[in-house]
């Protein structure tokens, strides 16, 4: 069993939700950012996504721009993160998805990535700008299959091609919770509700639910209709706001604990 | 510059490029986010029901004939071709379209398709701010909402067309993100769209983005290399040797092009923006010296670092700066139907001034690249040889910054 599926089965046993976190690799510097990652870790986060930063983030908001190019200022790229990924496997098992766009794979090299990613101890790949019909040049390369693709589902995702992205998927599926990009605000309860109950039709996937979810109530009430919940510039939000406070890394694992907490029924 | 342009492919198979998903061979496709995919599909599906419906076609060749005034001329540069010394230049003259560029052929046609689909809203990237000025004004011709998304740094150097385009009643939106250039108004404007996308139509400006766009465009753009090739028939008996035009994202000089492409006699030139000069790194000239990437939906030839970061790209010309390019063009590097060349900046200001004090015709700057090109072209060629060259805009946007240099 890989650690995706240890994940939710256990969760499932405490009857809780998967909390996942986003966080722009080497935001604000890579040892800093190491440090949060760890104090998350020992909060309660369940599920790791390392956004690789890229200079042209045209699905992500304000937010998560500006630690793309904080990051990018101390070069960070695909190979620091994989780097970092080793660092953080030496006090986690958390299961860890880079989260990408394409390009800096592309530029990586489309053959390496994949047996790097695992040998480094990730998990699987999310690419923001590959949909269905474009992953097959990458994952055809995956000569290890336990590695997951995760896709996106979105509001405007129809019926029968949620079951294909589904069918292509493995892992979990990440359900956008609104047409829009990274950081927009307030969740439509009710729109959320009516896709998961699509999604339920058409796969045993997990789901997991992002976008637009910021405090430990918006939390809750994800985490009673998805098997988990993503935050991604809620954190990003945190780190700008205390770029300078010493206590930066305790600070992001404080909130992580309020968000785990809501995670548990 | 290599004036070298003699190699070429006999048969480019049409029917091939782009297959049924948006390749170009390798390039080109669909990478975008999942929320914008079926916008996409509907886009494409309404694309191919319009396309051929008799009564969208007889809309929109009225709408260019009547409204655009095409055909555009083509004319004999005499004392051009004089000073020059050697092959005859001819310039096809997009830059007497209404709005001043080429651009309007394209936004008339993705405009009308809009409010086909019946779509209210539409919304644009601009760089020089002529494709943003040629969308507002289909926009209005419409009665459609129109957001331009432009980057700060192109509203300052191009203030003439962000007047225009507030005169007609768009919406212009700086963007201050990255490079505050065209790059970074496409991001932006996707990020808007995919929040929109329920109602509103994005009026991609080149043959670049994803599938359907770089297939679309072409679609719109052609008629400028169909009008040329009947002209040039009529008034010099036969084909050019050589055709011209400049390559930002490439969307004139695909309309060029396209009409010739399975004429093996005719060989093709594409002028991207070498800036201060391709060596010193701070140029446009993404099919020179750029590596395959995926930016803003396709696969193409990128200007970007070893790592995936995209690269600022300079040119004097707000309508080449720009990192990409449009996928079929990558294409035509590789099997080399299409020979692409660096122009400077200061060779694109010479040949400006020459067109002005020569012929009379104030050109853009991006189509001033062009010019240059064809100009060394020609004086290498004989005189019984014609070159004819996209002169893609006219250059009343660009007074500001050329008073700076000349």
């Amino acid at each position: 069993m890989n650690r995706l599926q240890h994940t939710f089965n256990t969760l499932a046993e405490k009857k809780e939700k998967a909390l996942v976190g986003f966080i722009t690799a080497g935001d604000p510097d890579v040892e800093t950012s190491l440090k949060i990652i760890r104090a998350m870790c020992e909060n309660g986060m369940d599920i790791l996504e390392m956004g690789v930063p890229f200079s042209d983030p045209s699905a992500d908001g304000p937010v998560i721009q500006r630690s793309s190019n904080r990051a990018l200022k101390h070069q960070v790229s695909l190979e620091t993160v994989m780097e970092m990924i080793r660092r953080i496997r030496t006090f986690t098992s958390i299961p860890i998805i880079i989260f990408s766009y394409y390009n800096p794979i592309i530029a990586y090299g489309m053959g390496k990535f994949q047996p790097d990613a695992v040998a480094a101890g990730a998990d699987g790949v999310l690419v923001v700008d590959l949909p269905m019909e474009e992953s097959a040049e990458l994952t055809s390369l995956w000569e290890k299959k336990d590695f997951s693709l995760i896709n996106l589902v979105a509001p405007t995702t129809p019926r029968d091609r949620m079951a294909n992205i589904a069918a292509a998927s493995s892992g979990f599926l990440y359900l956008v919770s609104k047409t829009g990009v990274t950081g927009s605000d307030g969740l439509d309860t009710s729109e959320i509700n009516t896709q998961m109950e699509i999604l339920r039709s058409v796969t045993n996937l997990p789901v997991c639910v992002g976008f637009g979810i910021s405090t430990a109530e918006d939390v809750a009430t994800v985490a009673s209709m998805a098997d988990g919940v993503v935050i991604g510039s809620a954190f990003e939000r945190l780190i700008e706001e205390n770029l300078e406070n010493p206590e930066l890394a305790t600070i992001l694992g404080r909130r992580t604990g309020e968000y785990k907490a809501a995670t548990r029924l | 510059m290599n004036p070298e342009t003699d190699t070429h492919l006999k048969n480019y198979d049409t029917q091939k490029y782009p297959d049924a998903s948006g390749h170009f061979g390798v390039y080109g496709g669909r990478y975008v986010a999942e929320t914008l995919m079926p916008a996409l599909i509907e886009l494409e599906e309404a694309y191919h029901r319009f396309l051929p419906d008799p009564t969208f076609q007889k809309a929109l060749s009225d709408l260019l004939q009547n409204y655009t005034g095409r055909p555009t001329p083509l004319f004999l540069a005499r004392r051009l071709t004089e000073s020059v010394g050697g092959a005859a230049i001819y310039l096809k003259r997009e830059d007497l379209t209404h709005t001043g560029a080429h651009k309007i052929n394209n936004t008339l046609g993705q405009t009308l398709l809009a409010s086909f689909m019946g779509k209210k809203k539409v919304i644009a990237e601009t760089g020089a701010g002529q494709h943003g000025v040629a969308t507002a004004t289909t926009a209005a011709l419409f009665g459609m909402e129109c957001k331009v998304f432009m980057g700060v740094e192109d509203i300052e150097r191009q203030a003439p067309n962000v007047k225009r385009m507030k005169l007609l009643g768009a919406e212009v939106v700086p963007v201050d993100s990255g490079t505050g250039t065209l790059k970074d108004a496409m991001n932006e404007a996707l990020r808007y769209w995919v929040a929109a996308v329920r109602d509103t139509f994005y009026v991609i400006g080149s043959v670049a983005g994803p599938h359907p766009y770089p297939v679309m465009v072409r679609e719109f753009q052609k008629i400028i290399g169909q009008e040329a090739k009947a002209q040039i028939l009529e008034q010099a008996g036969r084909l050019p040797d050589l055709l011209v035009a400049c390559v930002g994202g490439g969307s004139n000089a695909m309309g060029l092009f396209y009409p010739f492409i399975n004429d093996p006699d005719v060989a093709m030139l594409g002028a991207e923006a070498a800036g201060t000069g391709i060596h010193t790194g701070k140029h446009a000239a993404t099919l020179c010296a750029g590596t395959i990437g995926v930016l803003h939906g396709s696969k193409s030839y990128l200007l970007q670092d070893h790592r995936g970061q995209i690269q600022e790209a300079h040119s004097v010309s707000a309508g080449l700066d720009y990192p990409g390019v449009g996928p079929e063009h990558s294409l035509f590097k590789d099997i080399q139907r299409v020979k692409y060349i660096g122009v400077t900046d200061e060779e694109a200001l010479n040949a400006f001034s020459a067109l002005c004090r020569l012929e009379g015709i104030i050109p853009a700057l991006e189509s001033s690249h062009a010019l240059a090109a064809a100009m060394i072209e020609a004086k290498n060629r004989p005189k019984d040889e014609i070159v004819l060259v996209n002169l893609s805009g006219r250059g009343d946007k660009d007074l500001g910054i050329v008073s700076r240099f000349l």
